[in-house]
This record gives C-alpha cells, sequence and structure tokens, in this order.
C-alpha cells in the first residue's frame, strides 16, 4: 500500500485566457480517487478562477466554474486563497464562489473550504507538503 | 532517487522541452531512476511523430524517442489533453473514428492518474512549463 | 525537508520571480533558469529585489541558459552560484521538493 502524500496543487493564472486553470481542475478531480491529502492554493491571478458570475456565452468557451462547487464531495476541502492576491485585485471573500464540504466528523456539518490566509502563511503551507503541481 | 517529469508545454514554443530533456538526460547520467515523464497540457504535442524540423536544429521528439529506448522510460501523454490537441495512437483512432495516428515511438497516451502515480510513486516531482 | 523553487521567466515579463520570493522560506533554494535567468543580473531594477532575498534563500542560476543568451558570468549578482545541469539534478535531490514558478 503506497504512503499518503500532501498534495499542493498551486494556481496563478486567470482562466480562459489560458487553459491551465481548466486543465488543473481536471487534475484535482481525477487526483480525488487516489485518496491523498490533497489542497489547492489560489494566488496571483489564479484567484480569478473562483470568482462568481463567470457567463463565458459570449466567448464561446465552457464555464468551468461550477466544478469548483463539486470539489467537496470529492473530498477536497482545503482550499487556500492568498489574501494579497485578493487584495491587490481589489477582491474580497464575498466575490469568491462559496465553496462549501460536509465533515464527516461533525455529523456531516457543512462547512467552507475556502481559508484566506497570507502569503507568509501560504509559504509556511507549502514547505508542509511533499509534492506541489504547478500549472 | 526516483524522479518523475512533468512536461507542460509543447516543442520550440516554450523551452520547457528541452530543459525537461537536459534534465532527464543529466539525472540519468548521474545514475538517478526516472519513474515516469508526464507530458501534459500542450506538452502531448511532444509526442507527434509527425513532425520535420530542420536539418539544422534538434529534433526534439526524435531525442525524447531515443532516450526512451536507451534508458527503457516510461514517458505518458494524457488522453484527455491529447484528445484535445490530435494526438493519437492507433487504438484511440480507431476508438474516435479518426483516419490516422501520430503517437511518436517510446510514447503512450494515458489517464491523468498516472500524473498523481508519478507524484505518489517518486521521491521528486520536478515540473517544466510556461 | 527545505524547498527547491524554480523560476523560469523573465521578472520583467512575469511576476513569478517576486512572488516566488515572496513565498520562500528561509534555508529554501532558487534556480534561475530559462528566461529567468535575467533576474541573476547586477544592475537591473530587479536586482535589489533578488539581493534582498538572498539573505534569507540561496540563489543559483543555470549556465547554459546565461551562455545560450549571450551573458558572461561575470554579470551575474555576487554570491548567486552559477551551476550546470548536473547541478540543476543535484539541487533537486538535495532539497526535499521542488516547485516550479511558472
Amino acid at each position: 500500500m503506497s504512503e499518503t502524500k500532501k498534495f499542493m496543487y498551486v494556481n496563478r493564472r486567470a482562466p480562459y485566457g489560458t487553459v491551465y486553470a481548466l486543465e488543473s481542475l481536471e487534475v484535482v478531480l481525477i487526483g480525488a480517487a487516489f485518496e491523498q491529502n490533497v489542497c489547492l492554493a489560489f494566488l496571483d491571478d489564479g484567484v480569478y478562477q473562483i470568482t462568481k458570475g463567470q457567463d463565458t456565452k459570449s466567448v464561446g468557451m465552457k464555464n468551468f466554474s461550477p466544478t469548483y462547487n463539486a470539489l467537496g464531495d470529492y473530498d477536497v476541502n482545503q482550499i487556500y486563497v492568498e489574501k494579497e492576491s485578493l487584495e491587490a485585485r481589489g477582491l474580497t471573500l464575498d466575490d469568491l464562489l462559496d465553496l462549501k464540504y460536509e465533515d464527516e466528523d461533525d455529523d456531516w456539518a457543512e462547512k467552507d473550504s475556502i481559508r484566506v490566509v497570507s502569503k507568509k502563511e501560504l509559504a509556511d503551507l507549502m514547505d508542509e507538503q511533499d509534492v506541489i503541481f504547478s500549472f | 532517487m526516483k524522479l518523475s517529469i512533468l512536461v507542460s508545454e509543447g516543442p520550440y514554443t516554450h523551452q520547457a522541452s528541452d530543459s525537461a530533456y537536459r534534465f532527464t538526460k543529466a539525472a540519468l547520467d548521474k545514475g538517478h531512476e526516472i519513474f515516469r515523464v508526464f507530458f501534459y497540457h500542450d506538452g502531448v504535442n511532444n509526442g507527434t511523430r509527425f513532425t520535420v524540423p530542420p536539418q539544422d536544429d534538434r529534433n526534439l521528439q526524435k531525442l525524447w524517442s531515443e532516450l526512451a529506448e536507451q534508458h527503457n522510460l516510461d514517458m505518458v501523454v494524457c488522453i484527455a489533453a491529447a484528445q484535445r490537441r490530435g494526438i493519437m495512437d492507433e487504438n484511440e483512432a480507431k476508438r474516435q473514428g479518426i483516419d490516422g495516428n501520430n503517437i511518436a515511438p517510446g510514447f503512450r497516451i494515458s489517464g491523468l492518474g498516472q500524473l498523481i502515480e508519478a507524484g505518489i510513486q517518486a521521491d521528486r516531482l520536478v515540473t517544466f512549463g510556461d | 525537508m527545505t524547498m527547491l523553487h524554480t523560476v523560469n521567466k523573465s521578472p520583467f515579463e512575469r511576476n513569478s520571480l517576486q512572488s516566488c520570493i515572496n513565498h520562500a522560506n528561509e534555508g529554501s533554494a532558487v534556480l534561475l533558469f530559462e528566461d529567468g535567468i535575467y533576474g541573476a543580473l547586477q544592475g537591473t531594477e530587479k536586482s535589489s529585489l533578488v539581493t534582498a532575498a538572498m539573505n534569507s534563500v540561496k540563489f543559483y542560476v543555470l549556465g547554459p541558459d546565461l551562455k545560450a543568451r549571450g551573458i558572461s558570468e561575470d554579470k551575474v549578482i555576487d554570491g548567486i552560484n552559477v551551476i550546470d545541469y548536473d547541478g540543476f539534478v543535484d539541487l533537486v535531490t538535495e532539497h526535499g521538493k521542488t516547485q516550479s514558478w511558472l
């Protein structure tokens, strides 16, 4: 039985201008089946990936933002968003999708998956990981 | 040590594939084991045998194919990314009703799970991208 | 486990070097390669960003990428080690994990 490793998926790019946001999400979803210790980090322009109200009809691209809402069902519930990246872009938690999960250790209580962290806290979190995926 | 390599960009447009190749070769020459080289995003374009780069420049696909043969490397092209970008092997082409296939020798098409596994099984994972 | 950070884009093109430095804890290492080598040079607007970070983080630059771009080693900031691909491999194995700032 292979060990459990701590995986962090680092997202630093805006959605739609490039494919990285979508294809990184695809890795997260497949990766969920491997029962590793997974967390996601959104920093720099990556914070734009999880903003509300994305409507892609007039650019003809698939709106994949609803998929982030499903992450909780895949046991991906540690989603770190960098405070300084939000602030630099004039964003607050209210601008982000309301990502939730059900905590099986707490009678399935619904909780927030997003934790806003400072860049120092994020640096420390990065140091705790075994594997970091950069997209 | 066991290393896994992630190549996230295609040949020529970015230096990623060159850097990944040189790194992988150096690691092998030093006696390290390469668990897997995984090609994702435009990286799948490294795996087409239909390229004819100018004679006076390196042929990245051939370099990768030869390295794989020399060292029995496992080089995996992500199926989802490959489907988007038109990299096919014979089976995939039949399945999808495509009238040809282009996968280069030494590359195989498989799922994203192979990338996760590459991260789990190796001691180190290094990403080359843009 | 210490971290090896890699930066492969020019600091004039992208914020990757800045972002990397913002998240590189004391004792970690940063390798500048591909277009990232421009971050290793003296006398640019980015030099002080790097020299300040060098107080807590060890910097390396990939020699082959300097040469390719016609940059002699004497233009590199003092204290940044010039290494080759062998050295790159050693850095990856010596540090517990690698994070690529693309």
